[in-house]
This record gives structure tokens, sequence and C-alpha cells, in this order.
């Protein structure tokens, strides 16, 4: 391939976006707008096929291979960014929305990456951006939650380089294939994919940074690391058996946690894991329709996930509140925010007729044609749960519950037309799937909509409603949080970490100091020595040079005569 | 809305503030009314179209319904569980 025919999308949108970080005003805005436009248009122009050749320490690199799978991916990350950026319009920090373009063009490099190699360096600058995102808002809190997203993602990127090296020191390619965890070296590099996922153990690193990011900034960052986690993981463990337990412990552990969550945004985090729960669990399952149940899934969810929190960024913004607990009753004077974060809400719930509905039961269809009943069960409960703790709990709380006396105006335009346009596109692919269907890397022969299908959900998802009014008394909210796996590294760690330290200072008080000060010492006396006006550092005269030679001379002659 | 109901006279004033016509007594007992009866059509159509049952579960009258519902409450109790052992105030990590 020429290059003179090969643009690539990523590193264009990411080039765009340090071009932006420099520009004021409209062109700022415009560049804002069109690069991923452009980036789009991009991505379906490039042929299907290996493009973008280049050589690593001997190794044959692949900038970008582009087929069904990496396309569908970029497609989905390069609208995202349009959406992002046009929501982000009004944000005041200059750098977040640049920097979540070099995050977004990560991305899609990652999803086009054509092998391990370029695959790693796209991986790791996915964390630059979004490092940056997350600096981007200000406040000490912002930046402390920023500290400990960047170490476990280096941890993450430490695990996935190990697997890398291993993998291609043991077999000399670099090519990222289908495989299965069977060696170390594999395995490394599935729990490096499964860590940007959210899995166990370390998921809490995603509750814990993403609410801590700008009312527009959340919204990028829930788009595009855990969905390149999905994409690695449908292009490189389909089928891997162990992924459906880790995925059910996703789907349910994203429930359980953001039911007794109390920040809409943390409630919206947690909902992050338990969807990608589903994704992980149809990799684990394995057969087209599994695969792309996935796919779709990923594709739809980046769409009304961004919109939920684009809702929850609205009322961020227009109230500076973010816990359930002061928010309700906002549908009053917010009524376009509260629609659109009903449409998300339902579509994130897999209601009939939006864009969850046709992907999420995919998964649910691949279970059961491999006669899984344990995990179609699973996730018919987990489908209930989610219509529990993020399709009713997060407009309910927010938009209704109380009235909490607060009468915030609408968010501006920019961030009404974002919000419209996610919610047309949630209802568009629930109404006509057809379109997404023909994207997915197999082919599709599964009809969402009979009669069947759409009754077993409704009853689902209104009973499950049901259960909600009327266990409303215990899900009131609370000033709490629920301690997560971040507690060991945010409190257990330092607090081990804290006699060791203590037995430190002491031992150097006891040991060190006096050793260092003896030393010091003899320094200080070398010093006397050899200064100017000590015996090595001082001008001697010719004739005490000459006495001295002399008696050397007479030594030497003394001990070496015979 | 429960908090809302206290207080309010059926002209749906508050204190003598017009209170939202979605927020008013009535209009929730409506809701509510209409709620049930979709919960039940749903059910009843369970019974007229063809479930494509994979599963010998799927054939019982009104599985999906009683499921869910029984998934749902379970869901919530293992939350409250798991709350009572984790739970700590929302200031825990800043002291």
């Amino acid at each position: 391939m020429t290059a003179s025919a090969f643009l690539h999308p990523g590193l264009w949108l990411a080039a765009a976006g340090v071009a932006a970080f420099f520009l004021r005003g409209r062109a700022r805005q415009a560049l804002l707008l069109a690069a991923p436009l452009a980036a789009l248009a991009f991505v379906w122009m490039i042929p299907e096929g290996l493009h973008g050749r280049w050589e690593f320490l001997g190794f044959d690199a692949t900038l970008a291979r582009v087929d069904r799978l990496s396309r569908l991916f970029a497609t989905i990350f390069a609208i995202m960014a349009f959406a992002g950026a046009l929501f982000a319009m009004r944000q005041a920090s200059r750098l977040e929305v640049p920097a979540a373009f070099v995050y977004a063009g990560s991305a899609i490099g990652a999803a086009l990456a054509g092998d391990l190699l370029t695959l790693f360096i796209f991986w790791e600058l996915m964390a630059v951006g979004s490092t940056l995102v997350l600096w981007s808002a200000a406040g000490p809190k912002a930046f402390a939650a920023s500290r400990r997203y960047v170490a476990v993602h280096l941890f993450g990127g430490m695990l996935l380089m190990a697997g890398i090296a291993g993998h291609v020191a043991g077999t000399g390619s670099i090519a990222f294939d289908a495989m299965l965890p069977d060696t170390v070296a594999k395995a490394l590099i599935l729990a490096g994919f499964l860590l940007n996922a959210g899995a166990p153990p370390v998921s809490a690193w995603l509750p814990d940074a993403y609410p801590e990011a700008s009312w527009s900034g959340m919204v990028f960052l829930s788009a595009f690391t855990t969905k390149t986690a999905v994409y690695v993981l449908i292009r490189g463990f389909p089928g891997a058996e162990i992924l459906v337990p880790v995925g059910l412990f996703m789907v349910f552990y994203g429930i359980v946690y953001a039911i007794l969550e109390n920040d809409m945004r943390r409630i919206l985090a947690y909902s992050i894991v338990n969807q990608v729960g589903f994704m992980v669990t149809g990799v684990g399952i394995g057969t087209e329709m599994a695969l792309n149940g996935a796919a779709a899934h990923a594709f739809t969810h980046i769409i009304y996930k961004a919109l939920l929190l684009m809702s929850a960024g609205a009322v961020l913004m227009q109230t500076g509140k973010r816990k359930c607990t002061d928010l309700g009753g906002l549908f009053r004077t917010m009524p376009v925010t509260a629609a659109c974060g009903i449409v998300g809400a339902l579509a994130i719930s897999s209601f009939p007729l939006t864009s969850g509905f046709v992907s999420k039961s995919m998964i649910s269809q691949a279970a059961a044609d491999g006669h899984l009943l344990a995990v179609w069960l699973a996730l018919a409960a987990a489908s209930a749960g989610v219509f529990l703790h993020a399709g009713i709990k997060f407009p309910w709380f927010v938009f209704f519950q109380k009235d909490s006396g607060l009468r915030p105006a609408e968010p501006p335009a920019s961030m009404r037309a974002a919000m419209l346009l996610l919610a047309f596109l949630c209802i568009a692919m629930g109404v006509a799937p057809e379109p997404l269907y023909a994207m997915l890397p197999h082919p599709v022969s599964y009809v969402p909509y009979t009669g069947g299908h759409v009754v077993g959900m409704l009853q689902l998802l209104l009973f499950s409603g049901l259960a909600f009014f009327l266990l409303l008394p215990m899900l009131r909210r609370t000033l709490t949080i629920t301690l997560d796996s971040d507690w060991l590294y945010r409190r257990a760690a330092p607090r081990l970490i804290a006699p060791l330290g203590a037995a430190i200072a002491a031992g150097r008080r006891a040991v060190v100091t006096p050793v260092l000060g003896a030393l010091a010492g003899l320094a200080n006396g070398a010093g006397r020595f050899g200064s100017p006006r000590g015996a090595f550092g001082a001008t001697w005269t010719t004739r005490a040079t000459v006495m001295l030679v002399l008696a050397l001379m007479a030594g030497v002659l003394l001990f070496s005569y015979r | 809305m429960a908090d809302e109901r206290t207080a309010m006279n059926r002209a749906g004033t508050q204190a003598g503030v017009p209170v939202h016509w979605l927020v008013r007594p009535r209009t929730i007992r409506l809701l509510w009314i209409a709620f049930v009866a979709v919960l039940a059509a749903t059910v009843a159509a369970g019974f007229l179209v063809d479930m494509h049952p994979h599963f010998e579960v799927e054939r019982w009258p009104a599985f999906f319904a009683v499921f869910g519902f029984l998934a749902c409450v379970a869901m919530v109790l293992g939350s409250k569980l798991l709350g009572m052992l984790l739970k700590r105030e929302d200031t825990y990590y800043d002291r």
C-alpha cells in the first residue's frame, strides 16, 4: 500500500487534537468537530487489508489491519469522538478535548493495529491520553484519582508488555490473532487486556477515577479504554472459557455496587463494568453469534452510556451536585436532559425498540443456542438487574424521587444537540438494527423482534420495575460509599507500609546515621589532608620534592638490591 | 415522590405553590393503575404468543415475570448484606 492512499484515522485524530490545543476560538471548534468526521470517512475509505508496514527491531509490523471487526470499532470510536466534542464545546479546559482526541485516536489505532507491537504502542498512548483527560479536571481529588489511575494502567501495560515479550520470544512472531491462554505469556497478555476491561480483581480503578473527571471528561473516558479491551478480547481470545465466569462476575459486581452507590456518576461507572461483563461473557462463549453480540453490544453501549453520562454531566454542570441524596425532581426544569437520560436508561436496559435490545439479546441467544442454562439464567437475571440499578435507579433518583428544590435550567444548545443526536441513534438502531447487523464481523441471521422475545423481555423488565418500586424503602440513598478493591492500595497497603517505614527510619537513626557520621568525619579528615594547606594539597618546595624522590630511590635501591 | 405527597391538598397545591401535575397524588394513583394493567397485559400476552422456548423453564407460565421479580429481590437483599460489611461514610478516604 502506498502512503498516498493511506491516511491513518487514529493518527490523524490524535494530530488534530494536538493542533487544536494551540488554536483558539472558531478555528478550534471547527477543527474539533470536523476532525472526527474526517477520521470516520478515512475509516471507511481504507480498503480491507494490511496497510502501513513498518519495521521495528527486525520485526515486520503493520500499522493498520482493516477488516470488518476493526472497522466496526474504529467507526464507533470516531462517532464517539464527534459526539463528545460536540457535547464538550463549552468545556473551559483547553486541554481536555485535545487530550480526548489523542485518547480516541489511540483507541482507533489500537483497534486497527495489525500486530502486538503496534497494539502495545497505541495501548500505552491511550493511557497517556486518558490520564490527561482526568488531569484537565481541576481539583486535588481528580489529581489524586488520576495518579492511582495511571499507576494501575502502567501495571496493566507492564503485564501486557511482559506477555508480549514472552510470546514473541517463544514463537518468534508478533502476529495478533486468535489464541488461547495456554502459556504463561499468553495468560499475561490476557491479564493485561482484562485489566483495561475492568475485570476483577482490579476493577476499582474505573469507578474510582472516571467520576472525578469533568462533566464532559467522563463521557470520553467511558467510551474507549474498556471497549478497546473488548475488541482485543474478541480478536485475541474468542472462546477462552475463563471469560464466561469472569464476565458474569463483572455483571453482578456492577449491579450490586451500583445498587449501593449514591453518586450518580459512580452508579454509571459501576454499570460500565456491568455492561462490559455482558460482552466479556459473550467473548467467552465464543460462537459467531456470541462474538457478533459482544461486538454489537460494545457499539450500542458506547452510545447509550455516553448519552447517560451526558445527561448526568448536564445535571452536574447545572447544579454542581452529583449525589442522589442532593438531587431529585429535576424533570420540571430539565425536561430535555431528563428525556434523553431516560432514552439512555431504556437502551442500557435493552428495552424493545432501543439499541440495547437488538445487541444484548444476541449474547443471551448464543448462550441458549449452546444449551448453557446456567449462563443463560444468569444473563436473564442480570438483565433484570440492569433495569434495577441503572434503567430506573439513575433517572428516578436524579430527575424524580423527591423535590430537591433545585430548579436548574437546561444545559447550552451544544450539549442538548449532542444528547439528542445520541438519543436518536439509540432509538434508530433499536427500530432498524439492519445497518448495525450489516457491519458485524460475522454474517447475521438473528431476528430480535419475535413475539416471544419481546414479551419475555417486557415481563422481565417491567416486573423488575415493580420490584424497584416495592423495595424503594430499602434502596433509599445514604451518604455512603462501598469499599472496593482500591481499598487495598488506598488504605491497606499504606497502613502495612507505615510500620515498615517507621522501622526503616529507626534503623537509619540507629545504624546509618552513626556510620554516615563516621564516614563524614573521614571525608573531613581526607579533605584537610588534601586541602591547599594539607599535606597532599599544598605546593611543595623544590628542595622537599627532591629530598622525597631521593628517599624513594634510596628505598627502591635498598629493597631491590641483591 | 412519597415525600411530595405529604401535606398536599387535592387542588394540587402545597402551601399555596402549584404542584407539577406529574407528582400529584391523583396522577401517581393513575400511573400505578396503568402500570399494574401493563404488567397484567404482558403476563397475558405470554400465553398468546409463541415463546420459542430453548429451555424447559421458558414453558412455565409467566416465567420471565416471576424470574425478573425474584432476581431483583435477591439482588437488592444481597447488596444490602454486602453493604452491611463494606459500607463506609463517603468521607472515608478523605480522612
